[in-house]
C-alpha cells in the first residue's frame, strides 16, 4: 500500500540574496513498512526534504500526498492536526521535552491525540521496554545519555503507530555502538510494527541497514535503489 | 500529564529567575494592600467623623438652609414624615437638629461658636457625643443643661456646673439670649473641633431662638453607608418641597479632599504595578526565548499553537497567583495588626490633617474590596502579558 506520494517538489530558499534550489524536481513514492534512507553531501537537500514531507516546510511547487491527502492544502491548524495522527518524528537532537520524564515524553503525543490514561501508560512501558529502557521510564531527559534519548524520541514517535515516521540523522550525535543499537530497534520495530521508516543519514553502517536507498545531489534525486536482500532467515 | 502540572514544572526550571519574579510580585502585593488598606482606612475614619459628628449619611432641610445657614431657614418637621422616614429600609434614626451660630461669654471674655440643638436620647445611634465627654456628665433629654467643647471653655475659664450666656439673632430676627449650666467638657481628638462652640437638647435650643417645633435639619443614620444614594431617593419621596442632601453634598470640601488623595495614591499603586508588569514581562519574554526549539518539538509533533499559548499562560498565571497568596500571607496579619493599632502622622503631616480636622493617625481598613481589587489587577497583568507568549508562538511556530 501507498502512503507517501511526492510529485514535482520544488522549494527555493529565497530570503538570502543568493536563490538557493534546495528541492529540485522530486518525484518519490514510498509503501508501506519500507526503511528508507536517504543519503547525500552536506547541502545536498536531505532536511529540507524531509521538513517538506512532515509539512514543517512549504514547498514552493510541487505536491505531497499523504495516504490520499494533499497537505498543502490543508490550514494551518489542520496541518498539525494531520502530523498529530499520521507522522512520527524523530530529530537529530533536542527531541524530548525536558520538563517530562521519559515516559511522559512517550505518552505526550498520545495525550495529544486523547488517548485514554490506562491505554498510554500500557503502551508507553510496552514502547519503553521495546527499545529497552523500561527501567529509565522515570527520568528526565537531562539524566540519560544522548542514545538513550534518541531511543525515548523512537519510542514517542511509534507510540501511536502513524503511517510513517520520519528521522533527520537520528544517529548523528550517538557513537557507533549507540548508533548501531538504535537502527536495530527501528529495524525491530519497522518489522513488528510494520511502521515505514524514511530517514537522512551521512553513517555508512546506517545505510547498510536500509532496504531503500535514495541518493540526493544538489536537490535533485540521483539514484534510488530497492535492496533485494531481505534477510529472513 | 496535564497543562497545570506542564507549567509548574516549567516555571521550576529556573528556579532562581522564577523566585526574583515571585519575589517582585510579592512586594508589591504587600505594598500596594498594605497602601490601599491605608487609604480605605483613612477615609474611613474622616467619613465617620464627619458624617457622625457633624452631618449624618442625609439631612432634610429647608431648601433654603443650604446656602444661607440662617436659623431663618427651618422647617416644621411633621411627625408623620419623621415617621415614615424612620420606617424607610436600612434607616436607623432620624433626629432633629437646630443649630446656628452664636457668642458665648462667661462675664469678662467673649468667643464665637456654634450651637447644635441635638436629641439626646438618640447620641448613642448618631454622633456618640458621650464618648468625648471629658468632664462632667452628657445632657438629658428635655434638660437646659449644656456641652460646651474644650478650647471654648479653656478660653471662657468655664468648668462643669459654670454658667455659660449664649446670645445669638433668633428666629425672624429676635434677639436671644439665655443662661446655660455647663453639665460637661468635650474633648474631641482633633483640636480643630475643640473649637465647635455647644451642644445642647434640641428643645433648649428651639427655646433660645424662639423657634418653637422647629428644626433646621432632620440628621439621618442608616446601617450601610454604600447604599447611601437608593434611600436618600426614597427619603426625597417622602419630603416634597424639603431639600434631601447625602454626606457627599453635605461634606463637599472632605469628598474633595479623599478623592485628591485617592487619586494621587493610586497613582503610586498604578506605577507601582507597572514596573512589577515589566518583571513579569521580561521573565516571560525569556522563558518563551529559551524554550524556541523545544516549542518547535512541540508543534512538529502535533501540539496546536492555542495549546502551547495555554501553557504560557497558566504559567504566568501561576507566578501571578504565587505571587498574589504569598503576598496576602505577609499583608493580612500587618493589616490585621494596624487595624487594631492605627500609625501616629509625624509632624508635618500631623499638622495638615489636623488643620483639615481629621484624626492625625493612619487608619487601616481590613475590607475585602483591599485585597480583591488586588488580585484582580494581577490577573489582569497576567492576562495581558500572556499575550506575548500567544502572538510570538502564533508569529514564530
Ligand atoms: N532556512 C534556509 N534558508 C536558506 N537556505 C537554506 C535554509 N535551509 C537550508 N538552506 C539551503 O538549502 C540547501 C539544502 O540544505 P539542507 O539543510 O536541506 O541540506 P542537508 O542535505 O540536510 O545537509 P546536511 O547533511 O549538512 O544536514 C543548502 O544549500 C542550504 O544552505
Ligand atoms: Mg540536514
Amino acid at each position: 500500500m501507498q502512503v507517501l506520494e511526492l510529485k514535482n517538489l520544488v522549494k527555493i530558499y529565497n530570503d538570502s540574496e543568493v536563490k538557493v534550489k534546495a528541492v529540485d524536481n522530486v518525484n518519490l513514492t514510498f509503501e508501506q513498512g519500507e526503511f528508507t534512507a536517504i543519503v547525500g553531501p552536506s547541502g545536498s537537500g536531505k532536511t529540507t526534504l524531509l521538513n517538506l514531507i512532515g509539512g514543517l516546510d512549504a514547498s514552493t511547487e510541487g505536491e505531497i500526498i499523504i495516504n490520499g491527502t494533499n497537505i498543502g492544502k490543508l490550514k494551518p491548524w489542520e496541518l498539525i492536526n494531520f502530523r498529530l495522527f499520521n507522522i512520527g518524528f524523530v530529530f537529530q537532537a533536542y527531541n524530548l521535552i525536558p520538563v517530562m520524564t521519559a515516559r511522559e515524553n512517550v505518552e505526550f503525543i498520545m495525550q495529544l491525540q486523547g488517548v485514554e490514561k490506562k491505554k498510554r501508560e500500557k503502551r508507553s512501558m510496552e514502547i519503553l521496554s521495546a527499545v529497552g529502557l523500561a527501567e529509565r521510564a522515570n527520568s528526565r531527559p537531562a539524566k540519560l545519555s544522548g542514545g538513550q534519548q534518541q531511543r525515548v524520541a523512537v519510542a514517542r514517535a511509534l507510540s501511536t503507530k502513524p503511517k510513517f515516521i520520519l528521522a533527520d540523522e537520528p544517529t548523528a550525535n550517538l557513537d557507533s555502538k549507540s548508533a548501531e543499537s538504535l537502527l536495530e530497534i527501528m529495524e525491530k520495530l519497522n518489522k513488528d510494527e510494520n511502521i515505514t521508516f524514511i530517514f537522512s543519514t551521512h553513517d555508512a553502517r546506517v545505510v547498510a541497514k536500509a532496504r531503500r536507498v535514495i541518493t540526493v545531489e544538489d536537490g535533485h534525486v540521483v539514484s534510488d535503489i530497492k535492496v533485494e536482500t531481505d534477510i529472513k532467515s | 500529564m496535564n497543562y497545570i502540572k506542564l507549567s509548574w514544572r516549567n516555571l521550576w526550571r529556573n528556579r532562581r529567575r522564577t523566585l526574583i519574579t515571585v519575589a517582585s510580585i510579592f512586594f508589591g502585593v504587600v505594598l500596594s494592600t498594605l497602601m490601599s488598606s491605608m487609604m480605605n482606612g483613612t477615609y474611613q475614619n474622616m467619613i465617620d467623623m464627619m458624617v457622625k459628628i457633624s452631618t449624618g449619611y442625609i439631612q432634610v432641610q429647608d431648601p433654603s438652609f443650604g446656602e444661607s445657614r440662617s436659623v431663618n431657614d427651618v422647617f416644621y418637621p411633621q411627625p408623620e414624615l419623621i415617621e415614615s422616614i424612620d420606617k424607610t429600609e436600612e434607616v436607623t434614626v432620624v433626629a432633629k437638629r437646630l443649630e446656628s451660630f452664636a457668642l458665648f461669654s462667661s462675664g469678662a471674655d467673649t468667643r464665637g461658636g456654634a450651637v447644635i440643638g441635638i436629641e439626646p436620647q438618640y447620641d448613642t445611634l448618631t454622633s456618640n457625643l458621650r464618648n468625648w465627654v471629658s468632664e462632667g456628665s452628657f445632657l438629658e433629654s428635655g434638660g437646659k443643661g449644656v456641652l460646651v467643647t474644650s478650647n471654648i471653655a479653656r478660653s471662657l475659664n468655664l468648668g462643669v456646673n459654670d454658667t455659660i450666656i449664649v446670645i445669638s439673632q433668633g428666629y425672624r430676627g429676635v434677639t436671644s439670649a439665655g443662661l446655660f449650666p455647663v453639665t460637661g467638657i468635650i474633648e474631641f481628638s482633633t483640636p480643630q473641633m475643640n473649637n465647635l462652640g455647644v451642644f445642647m437638647d434640641v428643645g433648649a435650643a428651639q427655646e433660645l431662638f424662639h423657634a418653637d417645633s422647629m428644626v433646621t435639619s432632620l440628621m439621618i443614620m442608616v446601617s450601610d453607608y454604600t447604599h447611601v444614594n437608593r434611600i436618600s431617593r426614597k427619603i426625597k419621596d417622602l419630603a416634597p418641597g424639603l431639600s434631601v442632601k447625602d454626606w457627599t453634598e453635605l461634606n463637599p470640601d472632605l469628598v474633595n479632599f479623599i478623592e485628591g488623595d485617592r487619586s494621587s495614591g493610586n497613582l503610586m499603586i498604578g506605577i507601582l504595578y507597572m514596573v512589577i508588569g515589566f518583571g513579569i514581562l521580561g521573565t516571560i519574554i525569556m522563558m518563551v526565548a529559551e524554550r524556541k526549539k523545544e516549542l518547535a518539538v512541540m508543534t512538529a509533533v502535533g501540539m496546536r499553537k492555542y495549546k502551547l499559548s495555554l501553557m504560557f499562560f497558566i504559567e504566568t498565571l501561576l507566578i501571578g497567583l504565587i505571587g498574589v497568596i504569598s503576598g496576602f500571607a505577609a499583608s493580612i496579619p500587618l493589616i490585621g495588626y494596624f487595624v487594631n493599632n492605627p500609625i501616629r502622622l509625624p509632624g508635618d503631616m500631623a499638622e495638615a490633617y489636623l488643620q483639615y480636622g481629621f484624626d492625625p493617625y493612619m487608619f487601616f481598613s481590613a475590607a475585602p474590596s483591599v485585597f480583591i481589587n488586588q488580585a484582580i489587577i494581577i490577573f489582569v497583568i497576567a492576562m495581558a502579558i500572556s499575550l506575548y507568549p500567544v502572538l510570538k508562538v502564533k508569529k514564530c511556530l
